[in-house]
């Protein structure tokens, strides 16, 4: 058991130096590399927790794929570093103090709350809990509707992403357009011929 | 260990998120903070799925990384957009959307 209070507090202090480095790093660029680690570390968490499918979608969606994508648009746009404390006023000062009021107070929810489940190591689950098999067998059948749901919204959020990236009639743009227009008769000809 | 352990963790984790989106001002940043958030919400839904042993909660979390990832997409493709108009990526200065 050793071993996995172990992991626990190495992967623990690992995701809290990822989260702290993702908010406090200037450059969004070593942003996204803290972010990288933190669910890394966030695998390893969901591995002590049985959850072996979901470490590993962890791995491969979020911190391979998901992040790809952040570090295609950092490099795309310029990581431009950004003052950490912002000139303009008291309203900024706030958002510190309401988070950590926001952390004190979900700590005492959790550690002074009267459930006697919340101080064991949890129900006793076989070898296949979390395993592949067994989130396959729930998402088609208990929870079909809502894994049909969500293909959906994948779907609607890829149309919305090449809707809200396409070319549009901007300042620069403006003679390409005109060029796609004076070329698409041509082609309409060319099929009726 | 306890699944308390794993419930304050996901509280810290949530609140340094939380601190990120209300502090900095780079959309870029607060997306990242956003992941955060979810990462702690999933990282709560495992650790109670484990301790009444039922498998919901991890489909639950699935789920919650399928939303994580519509996000990231439309978001990133608002800030591409925000780019390609030569309007400066910072979100005090950005104040409305219209296509």
């Amino acid at each position: 058991m050793w071993f996995e209070d172990l992991m626990f507090f190495l992967a623990a202090i690992g995701a809290l130096a990822g989260a702290l480095g993702v908010v406090v790093l200037r450059n969004p660029f070593y942003s996204v590399l803290a972010l990288v680690g933190h669910l890394i570390a966030l695998a390893v968490l969901f591995l002590l927790l049985q959850a072996e499918f979901l470490a590993a979608a962890q791995v491969v969606v979020y911190a391979g794929a998901v992040m790809v994508l952040y570090v295609f648009v950092v490099a795309y746009i310029g990581g431009s570093d950004e003052p950490l404390r912002p000139e303009g006023g008291a309203v900024a000062a706030f958002g510190p103090i309401f988070a950590v009021a926001l952390g004190i107070e979900l700590v005492i929810a959790f550690a002074a709350s009267g459930l006697q489940a919340l101080d064991s190591q949890g129900a006793d689950v076989g070898a296949a809990f979390g395993s592949p098999g067994q989130i396959g067998s729930l998402l088609l059948q208990q929870y079909l509707v809502p894994f049909e749901a969500a293909s959906y919204l994948l779907l609607v959020a890829a149309v919305g992403a090449v809707v809200l990236a396409r070319r549009r009639r901007g300042l620069e743009e403006e003679d390409d357009d005109d060029e796609r227009r004076r070329e698409a008769p041509v082609e309409t000809l060319e099929v009726r011929v | 260990m306890d699944v308390v352990w794993f419930l304050i963790l996901s509280a810290f984790i949530f609140c340094i998120g939380a601190a990120g989106v209300l502090t900095r001002r780079n959309p870029l940043v607060i997306l990242l903070c956003l992941e955060l958030m979810l990462n702690a919400g999933n990282l709560s839904l495992i650790a109670f799925a484990r301790m009444w042993g039922d498998g919901g909660g991890q489909v639950f979390a699935l789920i919650v990384m399928v939303i994580a990832a519509c996000e990231v997409v439309i978001g990133l493709g608002i800030i591409v957009a925000m780019y390609r108009a030569r309007l400066p990526i910072d979100v005090d200065e950005m104040s409305e959307l219209r296509g």
